[in-house]
Protein backbone atom coordinates (compact mmCIF):
# COMPACT_ATOMS: atom_id res chain seq x y z
CA UNK A 1 0.00 0.00 0.00
CA UNK A 2 2.74 2.47 0.91
CA UNK A 3 5.78 3.24 -1.17
CA UNK A 4 9.07 2.44 0.43
CA UNK A 5 9.83 5.48 2.53
CA UNK A 6 13.30 6.95 2.44
CA UNK A 7 14.90 6.06 5.75
CA UNK A 8 16.99 8.84 7.12
CA UNK A 9 18.75 6.78 9.72
CA UNK A 10 18.97 3.29 11.10
CA UNK A 11 16.61 1.95 13.72
CA UNK A 12 17.74 0.66 17.05
CA UNK A 13 18.75 2.07 20.32
CA UNK A 14 21.48 4.68 20.25
CA UNK A 15 22.07 4.12 16.56
CA UNK A 16 23.80 7.46 16.14
CA UNK A 17 20.70 8.98 14.63
CA UNK A 18 21.18 12.64 13.88
CA UNK A 19 18.15 13.74 11.94
CA UNK A 20 14.84 13.85 13.69
CA UNK A 21 14.52 10.40 15.27
CA UNK A 22 12.54 10.17 18.49
CA UNK A 23 14.53 8.37 21.15
CA UNK A 24 13.36 7.37 24.64
CA UNK A 25 15.75 6.35 27.36
CA UNK A 26 14.99 4.93 30.76
CA UNK A 27 11.41 6.15 30.63
CA UNK A 28 9.40 4.95 33.62
CA UNK A 29 5.77 5.74 34.30
CA UNK A 30 3.35 3.70 36.40
CA UNK A 31 3.96 -0.02 35.84
CA UNK A 32 6.16 0.62 32.83
CA UNK A 33 9.83 0.56 33.74
CA UNK A 34 12.92 1.52 31.82
CA UNK A 35 11.45 1.96 28.35
CA UNK A 36 14.16 2.49 25.75
CA UNK A 37 13.28 2.73 22.11
CA UNK A 38 14.05 4.70 19.00
CA UNK A 39 11.56 5.64 16.33
CA UNK A 40 13.34 6.68 13.15
CA UNK A 41 12.31 9.65 11.07
CA UNK A 42 9.29 8.74 8.98
CA UNK A 43 8.82 5.45 10.82
CA UNK A 44 5.45 4.36 12.22
CA UNK A 45 5.76 2.38 15.43
CA UNK A 46 2.44 0.78 16.35
CA UNK A 47 1.70 0.14 19.99
CA UNK A 48 -1.03 -2.26 21.07
CA UNK A 49 -2.16 -3.83 24.31
CA UNK A 50 -5.31 -4.36 26.38
CA UNK A 51 -7.08 -1.33 27.85
CA UNK A 52 -5.40 -0.09 30.97
CA UNK A 53 -2.00 -1.51 30.01
CA UNK A 54 -0.55 1.99 29.98
CA UNK A 55 -0.40 2.90 26.28
CA UNK A 56 -1.90 6.34 26.77
CA UNK A 57 0.22 6.94 29.86
CA UNK A 58 3.33 6.16 27.86
CA UNK A 59 2.31 8.67 25.19
CA UNK A 60 1.56 11.27 27.87
CA UNK A 61 4.97 10.67 29.40
CA UNK A 62 6.70 11.12 26.04
CA UNK A 63 4.80 14.40 25.58
CA UNK A 64 5.88 15.30 29.13
CA UNK A 65 2.37 15.80 30.48
CA UNK A 66 2.81 13.74 33.64
CA UNK A 67 5.71 13.51 36.07
CA UNK A 68 7.89 10.50 35.23
CA UNK A 69 11.48 9.37 35.01
CA UNK A 70 13.71 9.17 31.99
CA UNK A 71 14.69 11.35 29.08
CA UNK A 72 13.65 11.76 25.47
CA UNK A 73 15.51 13.11 22.47
CA UNK A 74 14.35 14.42 19.18
CA UNK A 75 17.33 14.09 16.91
CA UNK A 76 20.14 15.63 18.89
CA UNK A 77 17.85 17.79 21.02
CA UNK A 78 17.27 16.59 24.57
CA UNK A 79 13.83 17.24 25.98
CA UNK A 80 15.29 18.77 29.14
CA UNK A 81 16.95 21.47 27.05
CA UNK A 82 13.57 22.79 25.90
CA UNK A 83 10.70 24.38 27.80
CA UNK A 84 7.67 22.10 28.15
CA UNK A 85 5.59 23.86 25.53
CA UNK A 86 8.45 23.95 23.04
CA UNK A 87 8.88 20.19 23.34
CA UNK A 88 5.14 19.62 22.88
CA UNK A 89 5.08 21.93 19.90
CA UNK A 90 7.58 19.55 18.29
CA UNK A 91 6.29 16.26 19.67
CA UNK A 92 2.56 16.54 19.16
CA UNK A 93 0.22 14.19 21.04
CA UNK A 94 -3.27 13.63 19.62
CA UNK A 95 -5.45 12.21 22.42
CA UNK A 96 -8.19 9.66 21.79
CA UNK A 97 -10.79 12.24 22.74
CA UNK A 98 -10.16 15.76 21.50
CA UNK A 99 -11.31 18.85 23.37
CA UNK A 100 -12.45 22.12 21.87
CA UNK A 101 -12.59 25.38 23.76
CA UNK A 102 -13.73 28.04 21.30
CA UNK A 103 -17.03 28.36 19.51
CA UNK A 104 -15.99 27.91 15.90
CA UNK A 105 -13.75 25.25 14.39
CA UNK A 106 -11.51 27.88 12.80
CA UNK A 107 -10.70 29.48 16.17
CA UNK A 108 -8.63 26.40 17.02
CA UNK A 109 -6.30 26.85 14.06
CA UNK A 110 -3.50 29.44 14.02
CA UNK A 111 -4.57 30.89 10.68
CA UNK A 112 -7.38 30.67 8.13
CA UNK A 113 -5.06 28.78 5.76
CA UNK A 114 -5.42 25.12 6.71
CA UNK A 115 -3.87 22.56 4.38
CA UNK A 116 -5.48 19.14 4.14
CA UNK A 117 -9.14 20.04 4.73
CA UNK A 118 -10.17 18.57 1.39
CA UNK A 119 -8.11 15.41 1.87
CA UNK A 120 -10.07 14.64 5.04
CA UNK A 121 -13.44 15.36 3.46
CA UNK A 122 -13.92 18.96 4.55
CA UNK A 123 -14.07 22.29 2.79
CA UNK A 124 -12.87 25.75 3.77
CA UNK A 125 -16.37 26.59 5.05
CA UNK A 126 -15.83 23.93 7.72
CA UNK A 127 -13.74 26.44 9.64
CA UNK A 128 -16.93 28.46 10.26
CA UNK A 129 -18.84 25.50 11.67
CA UNK A 130 -19.75 25.67 15.35
CA UNK A 131 -17.87 23.00 17.31
CA UNK A 132 -21.11 21.99 19.04
CA UNK A 133 -22.52 20.48 15.88
CA UNK A 134 -19.54 18.31 14.94
CA UNK A 135 -20.07 14.56 15.02
CA UNK A 136 -17.52 12.49 16.92
CA UNK A 137 -15.98 11.37 13.63
CA UNK A 138 -15.67 14.94 12.39
CA UNK A 139 -14.10 15.94 15.68
CA UNK A 140 -11.53 13.21 15.40
CA UNK A 141 -10.53 14.11 11.86
CA UNK A 142 -10.39 17.83 12.64
CA UNK A 143 -8.34 17.11 15.77
CA UNK A 144 -5.77 15.33 13.59
CA UNK A 145 -5.68 18.26 11.22
CA UNK A 146 -5.35 20.67 14.14
CA UNK A 147 -2.47 18.66 15.55
CA UNK A 148 -0.42 18.95 12.36
CA UNK A 149 -1.14 22.67 11.85
CA UNK A 150 1.48 24.11 12.12
CA UNK A 151 3.63 21.07 11.37
CA UNK A 152 5.22 19.22 14.32
CA UNK A 153 8.48 17.25 14.24
CA UNK A 154 7.06 14.01 15.64
CA UNK A 155 3.59 12.54 16.21
CA UNK A 156 2.04 10.54 19.04
CA UNK A 157 -1.35 9.21 17.97
CA UNK A 158 -3.78 7.65 20.45
CA UNK A 159 -6.25 5.56 18.45
CA UNK A 160 -6.62 8.19 15.75
CA UNK A 161 -9.38 6.39 13.86
CA UNK A 162 -11.42 4.95 16.75
CA UNK A 163 -14.58 6.94 15.98
CA UNK A 164 -14.50 6.50 12.20
CA UNK A 165 -16.31 4.09 9.90
CA UNK A 166 -14.12 1.63 7.99
CA UNK A 167 -14.04 3.62 4.77
CA UNK A 168 -13.19 6.95 6.41
CA UNK A 169 -10.64 5.24 8.64
CA UNK A 170 -8.81 4.00 5.53
CA UNK A 171 -8.87 7.44 4.02
CA UNK A 172 -7.49 9.02 7.21
CA UNK A 173 -4.83 6.30 7.48
CA UNK A 174 -3.67 6.94 3.92
CA UNK A 175 -3.55 10.67 4.51
CA UNK A 176 -1.67 10.28 7.81
CA UNK A 177 0.85 7.81 6.38
CA UNK A 178 1.50 10.01 3.37
CA UNK A 179 2.09 13.03 5.60
CA UNK A 180 4.31 11.06 7.97
CA UNK A 181 6.50 9.67 5.17
CA UNK A 182 6.65 12.96 3.35
CA UNK A 183 7.56 15.05 6.38
CA UNK A 184 9.65 12.34 8.05
CA UNK A 185 7.87 12.47 11.40
CA UNK A 186 8.79 9.69 13.80
CA UNK A 187 5.36 8.38 14.88
CA UNK A 188 4.07 6.28 17.75
CA UNK A 189 0.60 5.05 16.83
CA UNK A 190 -1.60 3.35 19.42
CA UNK A 191 -3.99 0.97 17.65
CA UNK A 192 -6.22 -2.01 18.45
CA UNK A 193 -7.13 -3.21 14.99
CA UNK A 194 -4.63 -5.83 13.79
CA UNK A 195 -5.56 -5.17 10.16
CA UNK A 196 -4.84 -1.48 10.61
CA UNK A 197 -1.53 -2.21 12.29
CA UNK A 198 -0.60 -4.44 9.35
CA UNK A 199 -1.42 -1.61 6.98
CA UNK A 200 0.39 1.27 8.68
CA UNK A 201 3.13 -0.10 10.93
CA UNK A 202 6.81 -0.35 10.19
CA UNK A 203 7.22 -1.95 13.58
CA UNK A 204 4.74 -3.29 16.12
CA UNK A 205 5.24 -3.45 19.87
CA UNK A 206 2.84 -4.95 22.37
CA UNK A 207 2.49 -3.60 25.86
CA UNK A 208 1.83 -6.40 28.35
CA UNK A 209 2.23 -6.53 32.12
CA UNK A 210 4.38 -3.43 32.11
CA UNK A 211 6.71 -4.71 29.38
CA UNK A 212 7.14 -3.79 25.74
CA UNK A 213 7.66 -6.78 23.47
CA UNK A 214 8.22 -7.05 19.72
CA UNK A 215 5.04 -8.38 18.13
CA UNK A 216 6.87 -9.52 15.03
CA UNK A 217 6.93 -8.02 11.58
CA UNK A 218 3.70 -6.60 10.29
CA UNK A 219 1.98 -9.04 7.93
CA UNK A 220 2.58 -7.07 4.76
CA UNK A 221 6.31 -6.79 5.17
CA UNK B 1 -25.37 68.78 64.14
CA UNK B 2 -24.66 66.40 66.99
CA UNK B 3 -24.99 62.65 66.98
CA UNK B 4 -28.26 61.31 68.32
CA UNK B 5 -27.39 58.99 71.16
CA UNK B 6 -28.49 55.39 70.65
CA UNK B 7 -29.56 53.66 73.86
CA UNK B 8 -29.28 49.92 74.53
CA UNK B 9 -33.04 49.56 74.91
CA UNK B 10 -33.47 50.96 71.42
CA UNK B 11 -31.11 48.28 70.06
CA UNK B 12 -33.04 45.72 72.07
CA UNK B 13 -36.17 46.78 70.23
CA UNK B 14 -34.47 46.04 66.86
CA UNK B 15 -33.24 42.73 68.27
CA UNK B 16 -36.78 41.86 69.36
CA UNK B 17 -37.95 42.36 65.79
CA UNK B 18 -35.24 39.98 64.53
CA UNK B 19 -36.45 37.41 67.05
CA UNK B 20 -39.99 37.98 65.79
CA UNK B 21 -38.79 37.36 62.23
CA UNK B 22 -37.09 34.14 63.31
CA UNK B 23 -40.31 33.12 65.06
CA UNK B 24 -42.31 33.71 61.88
CA UNK B 25 -39.94 31.63 59.73
CA UNK B 26 -40.00 28.84 62.31
CA UNK B 27 -43.79 28.87 62.39
CA UNK B 28 -43.79 28.61 58.57
CA UNK B 29 -41.19 25.80 58.74
CA UNK B 30 -38.80 27.56 56.39
CA UNK B 31 -35.76 26.23 58.21
CA UNK B 32 -33.70 29.39 58.45
CA UNK B 33 -34.85 30.60 61.87
CA UNK B 34 -32.03 28.92 63.77
CA UNK B 35 -29.18 30.15 61.58
CA UNK B 36 -30.76 33.61 61.54
CA UNK B 37 -30.72 33.79 65.33
CA UNK B 38 -27.16 32.48 65.55
CA UNK B 39 -25.95 35.00 62.97
CA UNK B 40 -27.74 37.84 64.73
CA UNK B 41 -26.19 36.83 68.05
CA UNK B 42 -22.75 36.65 66.42
CA UNK B 43 -23.17 40.14 64.98
CA UNK B 44 -24.09 41.56 68.37
CA UNK B 45 -21.31 39.78 70.27
CA UNK B 46 -18.53 40.28 67.69
CA UNK B 47 -19.29 43.94 67.15
CA UNK B 48 -19.56 44.61 70.90
CA UNK B 49 -16.19 42.97 71.49
CA UNK B 50 -14.54 44.81 68.61
CA UNK B 51 -16.07 48.01 69.97
CA UNK B 52 -14.27 47.40 73.26
CA UNK B 53 -11.03 46.66 71.44
CA UNK B 54 -11.37 49.79 69.34
CA UNK B 55 -12.08 51.94 72.44
CA UNK B 56 -8.87 50.65 74.00
CA UNK B 57 -6.95 51.04 70.76
CA UNK B 58 -8.15 54.61 70.19
CA UNK B 59 -7.20 55.47 73.75
CA UNK B 60 -3.65 54.20 73.41
CA UNK B 61 -3.07 55.01 69.70
CA UNK B 62 0.34 53.29 69.74
CA UNK B 63 1.74 52.08 66.44
CA UNK B 64 2.51 48.55 67.54
CA UNK B 65 -1.05 47.98 68.79
CA UNK B 66 -2.45 49.20 65.48
CA UNK B 67 -0.03 46.95 63.59
CA UNK B 68 -0.99 43.96 65.76
CA UNK B 69 -4.68 44.56 65.15
CA UNK B 70 -4.05 44.89 61.39
CA UNK B 71 -2.07 41.64 61.32
CA UNK B 72 -4.81 39.82 63.20
CA UNK B 73 -7.41 41.07 60.72
CA UNK B 74 -5.22 39.96 57.80
CA UNK B 75 -4.73 36.43 59.15
CA UNK B 76 -8.44 35.97 59.82
CA UNK B 77 -9.20 37.20 56.29
CA UNK B 78 -6.66 34.69 54.91
CA UNK B 79 -8.38 31.89 56.77
CA UNK B 80 -11.76 32.98 55.40
CA UNK B 81 -10.43 32.93 51.82
CA UNK B 82 -9.34 29.32 52.26
CA UNK B 83 -12.60 28.32 53.94
CA UNK B 84 -14.68 29.60 51.05
CA UNK B 85 -13.06 27.41 48.40
CA UNK B 86 -14.32 24.01 47.26
CA UNK B 87 -10.90 22.92 45.94
CA UNK B 88 -7.97 24.60 47.56
CA UNK B 89 -4.27 24.50 46.92
CA UNK B 90 -2.68 22.09 49.39
CA UNK B 91 0.35 22.53 51.60
CA UNK B 92 -0.55 26.00 52.86
CA UNK B 93 -0.35 27.50 49.36
CA UNK B 94 -4.03 28.47 49.37
CA UNK B 95 -3.69 30.36 52.63
CA UNK B 96 -0.28 31.75 51.68
CA UNK B 97 -1.26 33.07 48.26
CA UNK B 98 -4.55 34.55 49.50
CA UNK B 99 -2.93 36.23 52.48
CA UNK B 100 0.03 37.54 50.50
CA UNK B 101 -2.27 38.96 47.82
CA UNK B 102 -4.41 40.73 50.44
CA UNK B 103 -1.36 41.99 52.29
CA UNK B 104 0.24 43.45 49.18
CA UNK B 105 -2.91 45.12 47.91
CA UNK B 106 -4.98 46.09 50.95
CA UNK B 107 -2.07 47.23 53.10
CA UNK B 108 -0.33 49.25 50.44
CA UNK B 109 -3.52 50.95 49.24
CA UNK B 110 -4.60 51.65 52.84
CA UNK B 111 -1.19 53.08 53.78
CA UNK B 112 -1.12 55.13 50.59
CA UNK B 113 -4.61 56.52 51.23
CA UNK B 114 -3.66 57.38 54.81
CA UNK B 115 -0.31 59.03 54.15
CA UNK B 116 -0.91 60.78 50.83
CA UNK B 117 -4.65 61.42 50.62
CA UNK B 118 -6.33 61.62 54.04
CA UNK B 119 -3.26 62.57 56.06
CA UNK B 120 -4.29 62.16 59.70
CA UNK B 121 -1.72 62.96 62.38
CA UNK B 122 0.02 60.54 62.97
CA UNK B 123 -0.72 58.62 59.77
CA UNK B 124 -1.57 55.38 61.59
CA UNK B 125 -4.17 57.09 63.79
CA UNK B 126 -6.49 54.13 64.56
CA UNK B 127 -9.75 56.09 64.08
CA UNK B 128 -8.87 56.28 60.38
CA UNK B 129 -6.53 53.35 59.82
CA UNK B 130 -8.58 50.50 61.29
CA UNK B 131 -11.96 51.20 59.64
CA UNK B 132 -10.26 51.88 56.31
CA UNK B 133 -8.23 48.69 56.45
CA UNK B 134 -11.26 46.72 57.59
CA UNK B 135 -13.29 47.84 54.63
CA UNK B 136 -10.41 47.16 52.25
CA UNK B 137 -9.73 43.71 53.67
CA UNK B 138 -13.40 42.74 53.70
CA UNK B 139 -13.85 43.53 50.03
CA UNK B 140 -10.47 42.24 48.88
CA UNK B 141 -11.16 39.02 50.74
CA UNK B 142 -14.41 38.52 48.82
CA UNK B 143 -12.73 39.24 45.50
CA UNK B 144 -9.74 36.99 46.15
CA UNK B 145 -11.94 34.17 47.44
CA UNK B 146 -14.30 34.31 44.46
CA UNK B 147 -11.45 34.46 41.95
CA UNK B 148 -9.44 31.62 43.49
CA UNK B 149 -12.52 29.45 43.80
CA UNK B 150 -13.36 30.01 40.14
CA UNK B 151 -9.78 29.31 39.09
CA UNK B 152 -9.21 26.10 41.02
CA UNK B 153 -12.67 24.68 40.44
CA UNK B 154 -12.46 25.59 36.75
CA UNK B 155 -9.06 23.95 36.37
CA UNK B 156 -10.46 20.83 37.97
CA UNK B 157 -13.48 20.68 35.66
CA UNK B 158 -11.65 21.68 32.50
CA UNK B 159 -8.60 19.52 32.99
CA UNK B 160 -9.01 17.77 29.62
CA UNK B 161 -9.35 21.08 27.75
CA UNK B 162 -6.28 22.59 29.40
CA UNK B 163 -4.23 19.47 28.73
CA UNK B 164 -5.36 19.31 25.11
CA UNK B 165 -4.16 22.89 24.69
CA UNK B 166 -0.83 21.93 26.26
CA UNK B 167 -0.57 18.99 23.85
CA UNK B 168 -0.86 21.43 20.96
CA UNK B 169 2.19 23.26 22.25
CA UNK B 170 0.56 26.21 23.98
CA UNK B 171 2.48 27.75 26.89
CA UNK B 172 0.76 27.31 30.25
CA UNK B 173 -0.35 30.95 30.37
CA UNK B 174 -2.25 30.50 27.14
CA UNK B 175 -3.64 27.07 28.05
CA UNK B 176 -5.24 28.49 31.22
CA UNK B 177 -5.86 31.97 29.78
CA UNK B 178 -9.63 31.66 29.47
CA UNK B 179 -9.89 30.50 33.08
CA UNK B 180 -7.69 33.33 34.34
CA UNK B 181 -9.92 35.85 32.61
CA UNK B 182 -13.04 34.25 34.09
CA UNK B 183 -11.46 34.22 37.55
CA UNK B 184 -10.48 37.91 37.31
CA UNK B 185 -13.97 38.80 36.16
CA UNK B 186 -15.74 36.97 38.96
CA UNK B 187 -13.36 38.48 41.52
CA UNK B 188 -13.97 42.02 40.34
CA UNK B 189 -17.67 41.74 39.52
CA UNK B 190 -19.02 42.60 43.02
CA UNK B 191 -16.86 45.75 43.14
CA UNK B 192 -17.83 46.84 39.64
CA UNK B 193 -21.48 46.26 40.44
CA UNK B 194 -21.19 48.22 43.69
CA UNK B 195 -19.58 51.17 41.91
CA UNK B 196 -22.15 51.12 39.11
CA UNK B 197 -25.10 50.98 41.52
CA UNK B 198 -23.70 53.44 44.09
CA UNK B 199 -26.10 56.25 44.78
CA UNK B 200 -28.58 55.13 42.14
CA UNK B 201 -29.74 51.80 43.46
CA UNK B 202 -28.06 51.70 46.85
CA UNK B 203 -26.58 54.13 49.31
CA UNK B 204 -23.27 52.63 50.43
CA UNK B 205 -23.16 51.52 54.04
CA UNK B 206 -20.32 53.72 55.16
CA UNK B 207 -21.89 56.85 53.74
CA UNK B 208 -25.24 55.97 55.30
CA UNK B 209 -23.52 55.45 58.62
CA UNK B 210 -21.67 58.76 58.39
CA UNK B 211 -24.81 60.70 57.45
CA UNK B 212 -26.76 59.06 60.26
CA UNK B 213 -23.92 59.98 62.60
CA UNK B 214 -24.28 63.64 61.62
CA UNK B 215 -21.70 64.27 58.87
CA UNK B 216 -22.70 66.63 56.06
CA UNK B 217 -23.71 64.61 52.98
CA UNK B 218 -21.17 66.38 50.72
CA UNK B 219 -18.27 65.32 52.95
CA UNK B 220 -19.71 61.82 53.39
CA UNK B 221 -19.93 61.52 49.59
CA UNK B 222 -16.26 62.51 49.17
CA UNK B 223 -15.15 59.92 51.68
CA UNK B 224 -17.36 57.33 50.06
CA UNK B 225 -15.85 57.94 46.62
CA UNK B 226 -12.38 57.67 48.09
CA UNK B 227 -13.30 54.43 49.83
CA UNK B 228 -14.87 53.01 46.67
CA UNK B 229 -11.74 53.71 44.65
CA UNK B 230 -9.50 52.36 47.38
CA UNK B 231 -11.62 49.21 47.56
CA UNK B 232 -11.48 48.82 43.79
CA UNK B 233 -7.70 49.19 43.79
CA UNK B 234 -7.28 46.77 46.67
CA UNK B 235 -9.63 44.18 45.22
CA UNK B 236 -8.23 44.56 41.71
CA UNK B 237 -4.56 44.24 42.60
CA UNK B 238 -5.26 41.57 45.22
CA UNK B 239 -7.22 39.46 42.75
CA UNK B 240 -4.53 39.98 40.11
CA UNK B 241 -1.75 38.81 42.42
CA UNK B 242 -3.78 35.85 43.71
CA UNK B 243 -4.84 34.65 40.25
CA UNK B 244 -1.30 35.01 38.86
CA UNK B 245 0.35 33.12 41.71
CA UNK B 246 -2.32 30.43 41.99
CA UNK B 247 -2.44 29.72 38.26
CA UNK B 248 1.35 29.43 38.19
CA UNK B 249 1.17 27.01 41.10
CA UNK B 250 -1.19 24.76 39.11
CA UNK B 251 1.68 24.04 36.71
CA UNK B 252 5.18 22.78 37.42
CA UNK B 253 8.51 23.78 35.92
CA UNK B 254 7.85 21.57 32.87
CA UNK B 255 4.49 23.33 32.34
CA UNK B 256 2.49 20.23 33.27
CA UNK B 257 -0.93 20.69 34.83
CA UNK B 258 -0.58 19.37 38.42
CA UNK B 259 -4.09 19.00 39.79
CA UNK B 260 -2.88 16.82 42.66
CA UNK B 261 -1.83 20.14 44.17
CA UNK B 262 -5.53 20.77 44.82
CA UNK B 263 -7.36 19.06 47.66
CA UNK B 264 -9.63 16.53 46.02
CA UNK B 265 -12.99 17.29 47.58
CA UNK B 266 -14.98 19.86 49.44
CA UNK B 267 -15.47 19.63 53.16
Amino acid sequence: MEEEAPRQCAMGRGGGCASGALRLEGLAVGELQDVALTVAAGEVLCLSGVSGSGKSRLLRAVADLDPHEGEAWLGATARASLAGHEWRRRVRLVPAESRWWAERVGDHFPSAEVAGLAALGFESATLDWPVERLSSGERQRLALLRAVTPAPAALLLDEPTANLDAETARRVEDWLCARIREAGWPTIWVAHDIAQIARVADRHLRLEAGRLTEAGDPAWA
Amino acid sequence: MGVIELAWWQLALAALLVVALAGCTMAARLGVGRSLLIAAARTAIQLTLVGLVLEALFASARFHWVALMATGMLLIAGREVVARQTRRLTGGWGFGIGTLAMFLSSFSVAVLSLTVIIGPEPWYRPQYAIPLLGMMLGNTMTGVALALDRLTDGAWRQRAVIENRLMLGQPWQEAIGDLRREAMRSGLMPTINAMAAAGVVSLPGMMTGQILAGTAPALAVKYQILIMFAITLGTGFGTLVAVSLASRRLFDARERLRLERLSSSSQ
